[in-house]
C-alpha cells in the first residue's frame, strides 16, 4: 500500500537500527511524546532493535490520559443532568472518575453517545432541539480545530443546544514543564507527528535554544521512528542539539495556517489542569467570550466533590515518562483493558494499554 | 398497506401471520420437511450429530457483500463445518419489528435461500414474531443447524500440536470493515464487501482428502487473534505467526490504517484457519486454494511448545510481539 509499505520496509529499518546502534556511544533517555509512538513503537517491536544505550519513555501524548481526574468528575456530573446527552469520543466513556464513569451513567439511564466527530454531535443538537448536547472536548492542538470548526457550525445554522466541555490540552507548553521539573533528564524528545501538522515545528524551538534538548518530529510509521532516533542520536552524540522534522510529508515548520485560524477564532489560551503533572499555565483552550452560549461550562455548571485519584494507579508517573506501566504493581493484575483502573489502559493511546497489547507476558517482556 | 410494512398483527397468530408465512417464507424456503406444516420437522439421521446455534442482530441489515440473512445461513453452517461436519438442516427465527418494510423481508428471504442453496442446506423448522417499535432493530434471526460429523473425523481447538503448522484460508477483516464503513457516524466509502460466505465445501474439501486436520475454527468476532489465542489456549501450546504471510485486502489495510484499527482484530463472515500436522500443509493449501473461498490461502505460523496459552507474532520488522485476545470494542482513535 503506497505511503505505508515504503515506510515499514524491513531492509531499510534494519539499516536504520544498525546506524543508531554504530552511532550510540553513551545511554541516552528519549521521550516519545504521543501514545501513538508508543504504540508504534511496541506493535512493531521497535525496541528490540534498538541498542540498549537507547532507553524510549513514554510521555504524556494521550489525550484521554491526561484529562484530571476533575475535570472527567465534571463530564460525569453533566451525564447525571435531566435532558442532557452527553457526546464524548469512544475512549472516555470507560476511565473511571472518582465516583463513577461516563459507561456506568450511561448504564443508570444517563445518554451518553459516542461520536467520532464533533460534527457529528452538532447533528445530535440539530436532532434533539429540545435536550442540551454537551461534546466533551478532550484532544490536543490536532482535535482543537476541528472543534472549533464544529462550534462554528453550530453558530452558522442558528444550533443553540450545542455545547462544548472543553479540556483541550496544548503540547508545547507541557513539554516546557516537564524540562522544569527536572523529575526525568531527557536527551531528546521524539516531537508529536500529528499536533505538528497543525501547529508546524516553530513552536518547539525553545526546546533546544533554552534546554539544550533536541526534538525530532515524527511521523507514526517504523521508519519514521527510526529515522528520528538516528537523527536524535546523531544530535545527542555530536552535542548539537536541534528541532528538526522527520515527518516532512506531514509537517511544514509554520503549521497548517488554516487551521490554527479557526483555532483561534473560537478559543482563548488558558490554564489547564492535567492529571499527573497539575495546572499547567497558558496549556489549554478555554472558548472565547464571543461564543461563550456555546461553552458548557456556563450552560450546564456542576460542581461535583472533590477529584480524587485511583489508590495505587500509576497513570500520573506513566505521562510524565517517571514510570513505566510494567512498575505500576496494579498492572495486568488488578488493572486490565476490560476492567480498567486508570485511563493509561483504556486509550488506545495510552502506555499501559500498549504494554498490556503488545509487550508483556506473565513477567516476559517483548518490549 | 399490509403488502408495505409489517405491522403487529403480523406477529398475531391469526391470519395475517399465517398469510405472511405462507407468502413470505414458505416461497422461499419449500423443502419436504418444512411443507408438511407440522410442529416439528421429524429427520431421520444417523452417525454422530453436531448441533448449533447462533443469533444475528447486525446492523445494518444490508451492508455490502451481503446482509443479515445471508449472515445467518454461513454463520450456523460455518460452526457446523469447523466441527468437521457435513452441514445438512437449519431451523430459521425471524423476530421483527413492527414497520420493517415487506420488500426488505423478501429480499433477506431470497438471500437466505440462495445461501442454503450453495450451501447444500434445508430450513426444516421455523418460527416468526412481530414485536412493537424499538423492541427489536428492525430483524433479528436466529438459527440452529444440525450436521453429521464423518467417523473418522476428529476436529477440536484441543487438538494442536507443537509442529503443526497454521492455515488461514483468505484475507483478514473484511467483513468487519464492510460494516463499519456503513456505520452510522462513521460512512466512509472502501472497494472491500464482506467475505461472508458458508465454508462447509471448503471444508469438505479439504477433509476429503486428509484426515491430518487438527483445529478449525471460522476467525469471526474478535478476528484471527481470537481464534489463535483459543487453539494455544485450549490445546495448551504456543503459536508463532508471520506477519508478513497474513494476507489482508490493501482497502482493508487501508481503512485500518485510517481507523487506528488492527486488522488482526477485525471480523471475518466467511475464512477459516486450520491447524495441521506439518508433512500435509502445503497439500491442504493447494486444495483450498482451488475453492473460490480459499484462493489466498497461505501457511501463516506454526504450533510451538514455548510460551504455552501465547499468540507471538514475528513483525514485518523481524522482531517478535504478542498478539493478545481483543479485549473491549474496537474503537478508532481520536488523535
Amino acid at each position: 500500500m503506497k505511503f505505508v509499505d515504503e515506510y515499514q520496509d524491513s531492509e531499510l529499518a534494519h539499516k536504520l537500527a544498525r546506524r543508531i546502534t554504530a552511532l550510540s556511544t553513551k545511554p541516552v533517555v528519549l521521550m516519545e511524546f504521543c501514545g501513538g509512538h508508543t504504540h508504534a513503537i511496541l506493535r512493531y517491536g521497535i525496541r528490540q532493535l534498538l541498542p540498549d544505550t537507547v532507553e524510549m519513555r513514554s510521555g504524556p501524548g494521550c489525550p484521554v490520559c491526561v484529562t484530571a481526574p476533575a475535570d472527567l468528575d465534571k463530564a460525569i456530573a453533566i451525564a447525571y443532568l435531566p435532558d442532557t446527552i452527553i457526546a464524548t469520543f469512544g475512549d472516555m466513556v470507560k476511565v473511571p472518575g472518582s465516583r463513577s464513569s461516563l459507561q456506568q451513567a450511561k448504564a443508570e439511564g444517563a445518554d451518553v453517545r459516542i461520536v467520532y466527530s464533533a460534527m457529528d454531535a452538532v447533528s445530535i443538537a440539530e436532532n434533539n432541539p429540545e435536550k442540551s448536547v454537551v461534546f466533551i472536548g478532550i484532544g490536543f492542538e490536532t482535535t482543537a480545530p476541528t472543534i472549533a470548526a464544529s462550534v462554528l457550525k453550530a453558530d452558522e445554522k442558528g444550533i443553540s443546544n450545542f455545547h462544548v466541555l472543553s479540556f483541550h490540552k496544548l503540547t508545547p507548553p507541557v513539554v516546557k514543564a516537564l524540562l522544569n521539573s527536572g523529575e526525568t533528564k531527557l536527551d531528546g524528545i521524539i516531537g508529536p507527528g500529528h499536533v505538528s501538522v497543525v501547529i508546524g515545528s516553530q513552536p518547539y524551538q525553545f526546546i533546544s535554544e533554552d534546554y539544550g534538548v533536541g526534538c525530532v518530529i515524527s511521523g507514526f510509521e517504523p521508519l519514521d521512528i527510526l529515522l528520528t532516533g538516528d537523527n536524535l542520536v546523531e544530535q545527542i552524540e555530536k552535542g548539537e542539539p536541534r528541532v528538526e522534522i522527520a515527518y516532512p510529508r506531514g509537517v511544514k515548520p509554520e503549521g497548517n495556517k488554516q487551521a490554527l485560524k479557526l483555532m483561534q477564532q473560537v478559543f482563548d489560551v488558558g490554564e489547564a489542569n492535567w492529571r499527573g503533572i497539575g495546572i499547567v499555565p497558558e496549556s489549554g483552550l478555554k472558548i472565547r467570550a464571543e461564543y461563550a452560549r456555546f461553552d458548557a461550562d456556563i450552560a450546564s455548571p456542576v460542581s461535583p466533590e472533590p477529584a480524587k485519584e485511583p489508590e495505587g494507579c500509576r497513570c500520573g508517573d506513566v505521562v510524565r515518562g517517571a514510570a513505566n506501566p510494567l512498575e505500576c504493581k496494579l498492572f495486568g493484575k488488578v488493572c486490565t483493558p476490560e476492567s480498567p483502573v486508570g485511563p493509561c489502559m483504556v486509550s488506545n493511546e495510552g502506555a499501559c494499554a500498549a504494554y498490556y497489547k503488545y509487550a508483556s507476558d506473565n513477567g516476559a517482556r517483548y518490549d | 398497506m399490509t403488502d408495505e410494512t409489517i405491522l403487529l398483527a403480523h406477529g398475531s397468530g391469526g391470519k395475517l401471520s399465517h398469510d405472511l408465512v405462507a407468502k413470505r417464507f414458505f416461497p422461499f424456503l419449500a423443502n419436504p420437511e418444512l411443507d408438511k406444516m407440522d410442529d416439528s420437522a421429524v429427520l431421520e439421521l444417523s452417525g454422530r450429530l453436531a448441533f448449533t446455534t447462533d443469533s444475528y442482530v447486525v446492523n445494518p441489515i444490508f451492508f455490502p457483500g451481503g446482509d443479515i440473512g445471508k449472515l445467518a445461513v454461513c454463520g450456523t453452517v460455518n460452526d457446523l463445518a469447523m466441527s468437521g461436519a457435513n452441514p445438512l438442516y437449519l431451523s430459521l427465527s425471524v423476530v421483527i419489528e413492527e414497520g420493517l418494510p415487506i420488500s426488505d423481508l423478501e429480499r433477506i428471504m431470497q438471500s437466505i435461500k440462495g445461501t442454503s442453496e450453495e450451501a447444500g442446506v434445508s430450513i426444516v423448522t421455523g418460527d416468526t414474531k412481530v414485536v412493537n417499535q424499538g423492541q427489536a432493530d428492525k430483524l433479528f434471526i436466529t438459527t440452529s443447524g444440525i450436521g453429521i460429523v464423518p467417523p473418522e473425523v476428529n476436529i477440536s481447538g484441543a487438538n494442536a500440536k507443537p509442529g503443526d503448522k497454521v492455515i488461514l484460508s483468505g484475507t483478514m477483516g473484511d467483513h468487519g470493515i464492510a460494516i463499519m464503513s456503513q456505520r452510522e457516524g462513521l460512512n466512509f466509502s472502501v472497494p472491500v464487501g464482506s467475505d461472508c460466505a458458508p465454508l462447509g465445501k471448503l471444508v469438505s474439501q479439504i477433509m476429503q482428502s486428509l484426515l491430518n486436520v487438527h483445529c478449525l475454527r471460522d476467525p469471526t468476532r474478535g478476528g484471527l487473534s481470537s481464534t489463535l489465542n483459543e487453539f494455544a489456549q485450549q490445546s495448551n501450546v504456543g503459536i508463532v505467526i508471520e506477519e508478513g504471510k497474513i494476507p489482508i485486502k490493501e482497502g482493508v489495510r487501508a481503512a485500518c490504517e485510517l481507523l487506528g484499527l488492527d486488522p488482526l482484530y477485525v471480523a471475518n463472515e466467511g475464512k477459516l484457519v486450520s491447524i495441521v500436522e506439518p508433512e500435509y500443509a502445503g497439500e491442504i493449501v493447494d486444495r483450498m486454494r482451488e475453492s473460490d473461498y480459499g484462493k489466498d490461502a497461505a501457511v501463516i505460523g506454526e504450533v510451538v511448545s514455548d510460551h504455552p496459552g501465547k499468540v507471538i507474532m514475528r513483525t514485518k520488522l523481524g522482531p517478535s510481539r504478542i498478539i493478545d485476545m481483543l479485549s473491549g470494542e474496537l474503537l478508532p482513535r481520536i488523535c
